[in-house]
């Protein structure tokens, strides 16, 4: 049977109630949003770009502990991360939480704190909540106009 | 003479005729019992669909089992057997929404498909640029969408009768928008998301007097109220099977046969047709030249049997079990602290839509759904609705006769958990 307590972990919580990097970034920056039409999630998410490097990252929106929580988790994750560096985390978290690999990702250290989100696999409905605000940071980097969607 | 479920359901009515005995009832319905999650399962998403009750499935069983084949058209017996069954089927919901006659009633996919057959055929016909059509901002976006692209297609204006922070109609502003250029006003007779029950009545007299025709949208309503589609006197009423507590895919459209006959057919094929030749067509009477093609016949016939189940029960029955558990529902739910129940219109029927304070309605449902609660999340199709009240979606608990207050306890302590939990 899944865990609630698995899924809403203490670090969860606390991101979800005191969202990290919760702004908007002035200046030169890459932005999209991303929108699940499915619960209403909504994020936008900002970043910055120096020497190859995610040298400022944030976001705004609104939506559930799981969205709200892996936007924030996922802003102090990439900051000064290659563009490259960032794209294999997601790899790494969109297994995790898909439960793709029966989750050896939760023990990869590469991970930190989002192995947090690995109660996500138990729940499939609640896996576009924890990814929203990933897809929605590619597209950001892409430099997409539309927003993205998760349906 | 071997005793099928049915007549087992028949006898347990009888004898419960005079008190509602909702645990009888509810051994009707197989699909209640079950656990969800370890724990007994409390489905409370009615408005989204309804279970089934047993003769439902078995009415759809002996059709495929016995009387399977095309109708209308067979000389054979089991053509006949299978065309009168349909055709009884119209009868059964002719008389449950009290139309004058059968051939007002046109066998579609659903409320949905029923609003687009109108938009596309009354509404090409009759809406011109410059016209417009009223709706009101509590509309389902089925409501809405087809009356959208009307309005595009003619250059004709969709105008939005605005509602209170109670989830009530502004009844005077309606009136003031219902205008010489008004070709029809398009209104949900129940909120799918509110449980407001529109003053339908008082509504189509203003729209008479300004000579504008009514459609209601009732998909919320047939299931909870008893309709008379002639005391109403609206043009148009439209539901869908599968809320009424029957099969999925099909659903009614009732209009006045002189509208029905003088609007063109919506969709061109088999059986709406009384002759063809490649260089004409002449279209068949009412109700066939709406039903193109090979209908929903076990759907139709599955249909017939929930009205005749529902009847059994009596739908003044219904209604006042559900309204009393509503009310045991909304002082339940009201209770918990920081929570706010959207729509609180004086009459409604049995949906609670809530917010609650720094939680989000994705995270209420899946705690709920743990404790085996089955509620619905979201904008409920009704975003235009949700930006009115300005929140991202609700959780809404929506009731039907077979639900106890026992589950309304149930729902009480899963949103205390939630709390616990989230809070």
């Amino acid at each position: 049977m899944p865990d609630l307590r698995g899924l809403y972990q203490e670090v969860i919580l606390d991101h979800c109630k005191k969202p990290r990097n919760y702004r908007m970034l002035e200046g030169s920056v890459h932005h999209a949003e991303g929108y699940n039409p499915l619960c209403g999630d909504r994020v936008t998410i900002y970043v910055k770009i120096e020497d190859g490097r995610i040298s400022d990252v944030s976001f705004q929106g609104s939506g559930c502990a799981i969205s709200t929580s892996s936007a924030s988790l996922l802003t102090d994750a990439v900051k000064g991360k290659t563009l490259a560096e960032a794209d294999a985390l997601f790899q790494k978290f969109h297994a995790l939480v898909t439960g793709e690999g029966n989750h050896p990702q939760a023990e990869d250290p590469a991970l930190g704190k989002l192995a947090v989100f690995s109660g996500v696999a138990e729940f499939p409905v609640r896996v576009k909540c924890a990814t929203l605000a990933w897809h929605t940071l590619r597209s950001a980097l892409k430099g997409e106009e539309k927003a993205v969607t998760t349906e | 003479m071997a005793i099928t479920p049915q007549h087992i359901a028949e006898t347990t009515l009888r004898k419960s005729a005079t008190k509602f005995d909702v645990e009888r009832i509810r051994k009707d319905f197989p699909a209640l019992d079950q656990t969800v999650h370890g724990k007994p399962l409390v489905y409370l998403d009615n408005a989204a669909t309804s279970q089934k009750p047993l003769a439902v499935m078995e009415a759809e069983e002996h059709f495929y089992r016995r009387d399977c084949s095309n109708i209308h058209r067979g000389v054979h017996e089991l053509s006949e057997r299978a065309t009168k069954s349909y055709e009884d089927a119209r009868v059964k919901a002719q008389q449950f929404l009290n139309a004058r006659d059968s051939k007002e009633i046109i066998f579609v996919r659903g409320a949905t498909e029923a609003i687009n057959l109108v938009a596309n055929s009354f509404g090409r016909k009759n809406v011109q640029a410059g016209d417009e059509i009223l709706i009101t901002a509590m509309e389902h976006h089925s409501n809405i969408v087809p009356w959208q692209m009307l309005c595009e297609e003619k250059g004709a204006k969709l105008r939005v009768a605005p509602i209170n922070d109670r989830g009530e109609l502004l009844f005077d502003e309606y009136e003031k928008l219902l205008g010489p250029k008004t070709r029809l006003a398009a209104v949900a007779h129940v909120s799918n998301v509110l449980g407001t029950i529109n003053p339908v009545r008082e509504m189509i007299e203003a729209a008479h007097r300004k000579g504008v025709p009514v459609l209601l949208d009732g998909a919320q309503a047939a299931p909870h109220l008893q309709v008379d589609v002639q005391a109403l006197d609206c043009e148009f009423y439209t539901f869908s099977a599968h809320k009424l507590y029957g099969p999925t895919g099909v659903g009614v459209l009732y209009g006045k046969a002189d509208l029905l006959d003088a609007m063109p057919p919506y969709q061109g094929g088999g059986d709406m047709i009384s002759s063809v030749t490649f260089e004409k067509t002449i279209y068949n009477s009412l109700p066939y030249k709406f039903e193109a093609g090979t209908s929903n016949i076990a759907g139709v016939i599955g249909m017939g049997a929930a009205i005749d189940y529902l009847n059994r029960i009596g739908m003044e029955k219904i209604s006042a079990y559900e309204d009393e558990l509503l009310a045991y529902a909304t002082g339940a739910v009201s209770r918990v602290p920081g929570l706010k129940i959207i729509g609180t219109a004086e009459k409604k029927a049995g949906v609670i839509s809530f917010v609650m304070e720094g939680i989000h309605p994705h995270d209420v449902g899946t705690v709920l759904d743990q404790e085996g609660i089955a509620v619905r999340t979201g904008h409920h199709c009704a975003q235009p609705l949700m930006e009115r009240f300005r929140i991202p979606a609700t959780t809404r608990a929506s009731l039907a006769f077979y639900n106890t207050k026992r589950e309304i306890d149930a729902l009480a302590a899963g949103i205390q958990k939630v709390k616990e939990l989230l809070g």
